[in-house]
């Protein structure tokens, strides 16, 4: 029973996690109509840039930002040349393919190739102790983090003016245009979100999981299968496809962890073959 | 289309298959090695075009089907010194069962969800070559695979390189029997509309679905050279970069050119063994050339030789050119 609990716990933090991944490469998609190779490296700068700035100020809160910012800064950039190719699908992607190996490259040279772990703010870093279990308060944050995220993104796509902009930029760029909307900035506001997102997931999970190159790579299949269960472009998609996938890893790696990844595998196929957009894709 | 129906392409294809037979024995063993493993890499590049170039079907996963055949070379030579020709059915067998999975649930889906599931499905091979140390030796991988007795011995470069030559060609040629077929016509129709093929009476799910098995097979018989060729194997080879490498060869020899991608192999093997001379930063250049192929080349460099020939046949360079194959323009968004 108590390794069902711990693990239960430890799965739906990596789920949080993942989350904050997931919904920014569902934004991305949204805008754009492309699937973000280089989304992981944005969550390794952004765990390298955070881990500098608690280096040289100590404050995770400011780090979580700093890194936020700077990557959702070069996601933007990023989308200046994306979007040349806009609606011309594959050298979109293997423009981002190209980006995302430039990154992994750089962030080598400036922060090395020794793995690191952010120290996460001295209040979280005890444990809450139930009987025999012990919870770190580090995963609540996670949890609760992921949990604001998902609301604010909710209630700024449904219940703002700039979220029925970004909508309508969505469904119909060329009618939102027509109507007055600014496309291209909108574009570029939700592509710069969406990087800020996996940034600061990358902050959030660098606490736990560590940073070390190649962790871009590593860290991207699980938003991608998380996308592909949940669905392209749908936040409820990403929530459900982000629990179901940390939930799913984390039973894996207790108890078959020789086989862990392949425990991903049985999800997306069993998803794929009854839908093949994803729970709640739309496409 | 036809992949050699220009003067420029035909010569092209006629000249490097002989000088690959002529040059070898005047070549430094150096030399000679780099170019043994340009075939290989330009075989499971030519699997990918399949794909890519001809089916439309962005795939980041080849590397599984690679992966998966050299591991198995690698564990029946090393663990229980089998022969060449059992290993090699064996591991060829492997390849195309395991396309054959992963193709049931990659298959389903189109562009983008297809580029993310492949991608996800090869980390899924990674994930297992990585973490099941007691079969693939994890992170160290399999060390000692010998060269293969296929009757003769195959032991020295030369010798190693032709054998190397003799499958690459025979692959080649299959290939190119496969796009030239009828069934490679149907495919080129699913790229450009697969909507209209499945009015037409297509059933496009097969054919994308056999394609897809066709290029697994092919990628498996690289990896079973690559498994000879190395000695070694390890999770590297089924890696991410692994696959982002095949997919900028066939990027730079051009898309739906076929035998591009060994221009693309052999650009890229030669740079990567020249680069690592002098620095460490591949994947800098690696990721450079990317997007200076997407943004400056994009038909990549034997689909602009292919140009070129068709331009010549015409009395005026006129726009249509650029449109000639299967008619929708080069910078048109692919239906979806």
């Amino acid at each position: 029973m108590e390794f069902w609990i711990t693990q239960m716990f430890n799965g739906i933090s990596f789920g949080a996690l993942l989350f904050l991944l997931a919904s920014g490469l569902s934004l991305i998609f949204g805008v754009m109509r492309i699937v973000n190779i280089a989304h992981g490296s944005y969550y390794l700068l952004g765990a390298y840039v955070g881990l500098s700035t608690v280096w040289k100020t100590g404050s995770f809160a400011l780090a979580l930002f700093t890194g936020g910012f700077t990557v959702a800064v070069i996601g933007i950039g990023m989308q200046r040349v994306l979007k040349r190719f806009y609606l011309v699908e594959l050298p979109q992607m293997l423009l981002t393919m190209g980006f995302a190996l430039i990154f992994q490259d750089l962030a080598l040279i400036i922060w090395g190739g020794d793995p690191y772990t952010i120290p996460p703010p001295a209040f979280l870093a005890g444990s809450m102790r139930t009987g025999t279990l012990t919870f770190p308060l580090y995963r609540f944050f996670v949890v609760a983090m992921a949990v604001a995220v998902g609301l604010f993104l909710w209630a700024l796509q449904e219940r703002t003016r700039v979220g029925a902009m970004i909508r309508a930029a969505v469904d119909d760029a060329e009618m939102a245009g027509g109507v007055g909307i600014n496309v291209p900035v909108v574009s570029a506001g939700v592509f710069g979100l969406g990087a800020f997102l996996a940034a600061f997931g990358g902050v959030m999970g660098g606490a736990f999981l560590g940073v070390f190159p190649g962790a871009d790579f590593e860290i991207l299949p699980f938003a991608f299968v998380v996308v592909i269960v949940g669905g392209l472009g749908s936040l409820k998609g990403a929530f459900v496809g982000s629990l179901l996938v940390g939930l799913v890893d984390n039973f894996g790696k207790a108890l078959l962890p020789e086989l862990s990844y392949f425990t991903l595998f049985a999800p997306m196929a069993l998803v794929l073959a009854v839908r093949p957009t994803g729970l709640f894709g739309r496409a | 289309m036809a992949v050699l129906d220009t003067r420029p392409t035909r010569w092209f294809a006629i000249v490097s298959v002989g000088l690959m037979v002529v040059l070898p024995p005047f070549l430094s063993s150096y030399v000679l090695t780099l170019l043994t493993q340009v075939l290989i890499f330009a075989l499971m590049a030519m699997s990918v075009d399949l794909l890519l170039g001809f089916t439309g079907l962005p795939s980041l996963g080849q590397a599984a089907y690679f992966g998966v055949s050299a591991y198995t070379v690698a564990v029946l030579t090393t663990k229980y010194s089998q022969g060449f020709w059992s290993t090699a059915a064996l591991s060829f067998v492997l390849s195309i069962l395991l396309a054959a999975l992963f193709g049931l649930i990659a298959i389903h889906a189109a562009g983008t969800y297809f580029l993310m599931i492949t991608l996800a499905l090869g980390q899924v091979l990674w994930g297992l070559a990585y973490r099941w140390v007691s079969m693939t030796g994890g992170d160290n991988g399999l060390a000692g695979v010998p060269r293969p007795d296929v009757g003769v011995s195959v032991e020295d470069p030369t010798r190693f390189f032709y054998f190397t030559l003799v499958l690459f060609l025979v692959s080649a040629v299959a290939l190119y029997l496969v796009v030239e077929s009828p069934f490679g016509y149907s495919l080129l129709g699913i790229r450009e509309s697969e909507g209209r093929m499945r009015i037409l009476g297509y059933h496009t799910w097969l054919h994308k679905y056999l394609a897809f098995i066709i290029s697994g097979a092919f990628s498996g018989v690289s990896g079973i050279l690559w498994a000879y060729y190395n000695g070694f194997v390890s999770p590297q080879d089924v890696s991410l970069v692994t696959n982002m490498e095949s997919l900028l060869m066939v990027a730079l020899g051009g898309p739906g050119t076929l035998f591009g991608s060994t221009v693309g192999a052999l650009i890229i093997v030669f740079l990567r063994n020249f680069v690592s001379a002098y620095t460490k930063r591949w994947l800098l250049i690696l990721g450079g050339m990317y997007i200076f192929t997407i943004i400056y080349a994009p038909k990549g460099l034997l689909g602009a030789l292919r140009d070129w020939g068709l331009r010549r046949r015409l009395p005026h360079p006129s726009p249509a050119v650029a449109t000639d194959r299967g008619g929708a323009p080069a910078g048109t968004p692919s239906s979806r």
